[in-house]
């Protein structure tokens, strides 16, 4: 008998540096004093690959200028409710999704015309850095070309506003022509950042964006994302929760495709309303 | 706890292996060399017999002549005249001309064919789509010339009323036909290797579904893409049997695409079994295949080498 049968997950290992850190005090200053105004609302949606449920009957509100943070086990269905909200899992086949999310109070499932200019009002940035195989300007500039902005002149100028924006000017300014896969990945993945803001949403959805990075670059994203709920509403899924208790204003705990809880990040993380929640962040399950 | 026990590796296996793979890599590279080395030894009394540079040396190939006293100087492809005539610019024409039109039939169709098959075609049509058009390559180039002498020809010239019924557009089409399952199989497998994370990225920006595969997938897929264009190039030139039926095998200089022609692979092809052993004739044929091979290895070559530049562009190796 081999006696390696106690498997080490990455949620393990996570949880091994944070069970000490629950009470770790957020980043930013909070505010959830003030009432907050509802950007994304998102009632009773299920989802389904082919037979298989992902998501049961999840309802949430999305806070204007607030980080949302989702966590929870793998497979646990919170990068797919992501990307139900930018509709990427259109590009799906065979998946199906019932109920509905609204964007200011629009359907965008049912009343918005065209899905590509859902996708300019709420970006995405992937768990993989994935700058195209291009130039670093014309990877900040794609968003406004394909959305038919020719004017070279003010496409010169929101490069350069949006990548000051996502602090990594400095960095590029005297390689903008050089391609972007010759960026290391953490500045990589703040391309990408820079990318999706160019074309100047309203609200960014991260896919563990610095879930493949170092941690000086991880802490740089980390700086970034408090930097832009100033103007964005922003909801990030992360698996690492000493990570969502750093960054965020409200935090939802998703389980086997069910929303268990969404609250204050200091209150989930220190008096959670369910059990579930409670084993979760002490590292009871996994 | 038992620990497991593993077999210690055979050294020499491993020598043995790794030098047989070694010698077969190898077995190819010789036998290029050797063919090549064998033409051009065949080729070599061009350059040095007496007797046949008088009826054949470069000059005399390459330069216009005048091969009947008072009448003008000109480049003529007729071997077995009284006055053997060795021309072989009008034949290298003919092949460049032949190959061109195939190019501008089957680039557009190959790429535009699999940009289809890759971005747009459901995951069954796709099934059918990619062994159709590949069985294309399948198909005996005998035949495809047969069907250009029968068909095309008749087809073409009732469509845009050409003067001769075969002629360098002709034997482009069916050169073509030959060339976009070359084109279609490499571009198709280097857009389908493109990350769908890519696609996301366009997609996640607000692109539609048409602007990514121009703007993101195309070219991603360039350097493949690329690289099956200079294949199907060099099929275009060394392909035989087809320009032999459909040509018209006429070989003079023209620069109408609607005149018939002939190119270097059918003049070898035709002439050679019919040609006094040790000639000037036989050299010259043997000199125009050697110019075949360097021409079609300097091509890809050269495309191998772009192919290689674009790749590290995209990497950003190369700034």
């Amino acid at each position: 008998m081999l006696d390696n049968n106690i498997e080490i997950t990455t949620d393990d290992k996570e949880r091994a540096v944070l069970i000490p850190s629950p009470t770790t005090p957020a980043r930013h200053t909070e505010k959830q004093t003030t009432p907050t105004q509802i950007k994304m609302s998102v009632r009773d949606v299920n989802f389904f690959y082919g037979d298989k449920p992902a998501l049961h009957q999840v309802s949430i509100d999305i806070s204007v200028n607030r980080v949302t943070a989702l966590i929870g086990p793998s497979g646990c269905g919170k990068s797919t409710f992501l990307r139900t909200l930018n509709r990427m899992n259109d590009t799906i086949p065979g998946t199906r999704m019932t109920g509905t999310v609204k964007l200011d109070g629009v359907d965008v499932y049912q009343s918005i015309e065209d899905v590509s200019t859902l996708r300019t009002k709420v970006g995405m940035v992937f768990q993989k850095s994935n700058p195209f195989p291009k130039s670093i300007f014309d990877n900040v500039a794609y968003g406004l070309r394909v959305n038919g902005i020719n004017d070279k002149d003010l496409i010169a100028q929101t490069v350069e506003q949006t990548l000051k924006k996502a602090y990594l000017w400095g960095e590029v300014k005297d390689m903008m022509d050089n391609s972007a896969l010759a960026l290391s990945g953490g500045q990589q993945q703040r391309l990408c950042i820079a990318r999706a803001l160019a074309v100047e949403p309203e609200v960014i959805l991260m896919d563990e964006p610095a879930s493949a990075l170092d941690p000086i670059s991880t802490a740089k994203i980390e700086d970034l994302i408090a930097e832009l709920k100033k103007d964005y509403t922003i909801v990030i899924v992360t698996h690492n929760m000493q990570q969502a208790a750093r960054v965020s204003d409200t935090t939802a705990f998703f389980f086997e495709g069910v929303l268990i809880e969404h609250g204050p990040t200091r209150q989930l993380f220190t008096k959670p309303n369910k059990k579930k929640t409670e084993d979760y962040i002490t590292g009871r399950f996994g | 706890m038992n620990r497991l026990k593993f077999k210690s590796k055979s050294k020499v296996r491993e020598f043995l292996g790794e030098k047989l793979i070694a010698i077969n890599a190898l077995a190819a590279l010789v036998a290029i060399v050797l063919i090549f080395a064998f033409i051009f030894k065949e080729a070599i009394p061009i350059f040095t017999d007496q007797e046949i540079q008088q009826e054949a040396s470069i000059a005399k190939m390459t330069f216009k002549q005048e091969f009947y006293e008072g009448r003008d100087p000109k480049w003529s492809w007729q071997p077995n005249s009284e006055v053997p005539k060795y021309s072989i610019l009008p034949l290298m024409i003919g092949s460049l001309k032949a190959a061109l039109v195939a190019m501008l039939f089957a680039i557009p169709l190959g790429i535009g064919a699999a940009i289809f098959s890759a971005e747009f075609a459901s995951q069954r049509l796709r099934e059918i789509i990619k062994p159709v058009i590949e069985m294309l390559a399948g198909i005996p180039s005998v035949v495809l010339g047969f069907f250009a002498l029968i068909v095309l020809a008749t087809v073409l010239q009732n469509m845009f009323g050409f003067l001769f019924r075969l002629n360098a557009v002709t034997a482009g089409v069916a050169l073509g036909l030959a060339v976009i399952p070359i084109i279609f199989t490499v571009a198709e497998d280097a857009m389908t290797s493109v990350p769908s994370s890519l696609r996301d990225a366009g997609l996640a920006l607000g692109a539609n579904h048409w602007q990514v595969s121009l703007t993101v997938v195309l070219p991603a897929a360039l350097p493949g893409s690329a690289a099956g264009v200079v294949l199907g190039f060099g099929r275009a030139m060394g392909e035989t049997m087809i320009v032999l039926m459909a040509s018209g095998n006429a070989a003079i200089i023209s620069s109408s695409l609607t005149d018939s022609m002939r190119t270097i692979s059918a003049s070898i092809a035709a002439e050679l079994a019919e040609v006094v052993f040790g000639s000037a004739h036989y050299s010259v044929l043997f000199y125009l295949g050697t110019l075949l091979f360097v021409f079609t290895f300097l091509i890809n070559l050269g495309g191998e080498l772009a192919v290689t530049r674009m790749k590290q562009r995209l990497q950003g190796k190369l700034s």
